[in-house]
């Protein structure tokens, strides 16, 4: 599941879709004109519907990332991830075979490897 | 310092609050008046990890801010008081005249209410509440973010151009 603000999570699931086809991997969710209560009923009802371990979020201090941090203390065994980009899903939805934990572990690490800025140095000598 | 805003956001402390709002108006302390987050060790924690370093969040029920505001008004920093509901404001508002401007920044879809704004919606109950602190001086705009304009409560209730 990718819960994120506005249309960012059919963005990003539509992005894995278009460079691996795996895009029905992921349930997009967006939190757009919900109350804080319908977003963690929405968030539970598709990881208990899904039996998911994993769920995606964008900003650490978003509803959607609150609302599933209060889905996780019920729940404690599903992983609550923050900060997603479409590196780490890319590589979460190639982890063939890999346990959803242990692949969203290393899908997080790529993502943190993919941010990153390009350009020449202002200063460089 | 006078508190800079009071908010009416059932999102509590999030990215709105805390970028969208503290950021351009530098604020640093921050209060979300809420009996139940108040009373919830887990829930504080929670919500205390989305404030920045150097921002400093107290957790507090009604009483106790309505014992502190004038304390918050002398802080050097600039300050923000949230609550998560309109009752919350309303008892707030009741339990000390310092507050003379109210934000409504988050009031989502529940049952019974009607929406207003793409972020605000209401009961008949909420809206005569607001009504009501109108009446006594309390000037009540909705808004979401600094960059957005602010809609007085007249007009917000009347639904009539709100773009």
């Amino acid at each position: 599941m990718v819960a994120a603000h506005g249309e960012l999570a059919a963005g990003l699931v539509s992005g894995v879709e278009a460079i691996t086809g795996r895009g029905a991997h992921f349930i997009a969710f967006s939190n757009r004109g919900l109350a804080p209560a319908d977003i963690e009923r929405a968030i539970r009802e598709t990881v208990e519907g899904a039996n998911l371990d994993v769920v995606f979020t964008d900003l650490p201090m978003g509803s959607c990332a609150i609302a599933a941090r209060k889905v996780q203390r019920l729940r404690p065994q599903l992983l609550v991830v923050t900060g997603v980009n479409l590196a780490t899903l890319l590589d979460f939805s190639m982890a063939d075979g890999v346990p959803p934990r242990e692949a969203a572990e290393r899908a997080v690490a790529r993502g943190h490897e993919a941010l990153g800025t390009i350009g020449t140095p202002k200063h460089a000598g | 310092m006078p508190v800079e805003v009071y908010r009416v956001d059932d999102r509590l402390i999030h990215g709105q609050v805390v970028v969208g709002w503290a950021q351009p108006l530098e604020i640093s302390f921050l209060v979300l008046v809420d009996d139940g987050v108040a009373g919830s060790d887990w829930e504080q924690d929670l919500y205390r990890m989305g404030v920045p370093p150097g921002m400093v969040v107290h957790f507090v029920d009604v009483a106790t801010a309505a014992q502190s505001i004038p304390a918050w008004h002398g802080e050097r920093r600039k300050s923000l008081v949230l609550t998560g509901d309109i009752d919350t404001m309303r008892r707030l508002c009741a339990a000390t005249p310092v507050v003379r401007a109210v934000n409504l920044g988050g009031v989502h879809h529940a049952p019974g209410r009607r929406q207003r704004l793409r972020y605000v919606f209401l009961s008949a109950d909420e809206e005569q509440v607001l009504r009501e602190m109108a009446s006594t001086g309390v000037v009540v705009t909705a808004q979401d973010v600094p960059a957005s304009r602010p809609i007085a409560l007249d007009q917000l209730l009347a639904g009539t151009d709100l773009s």
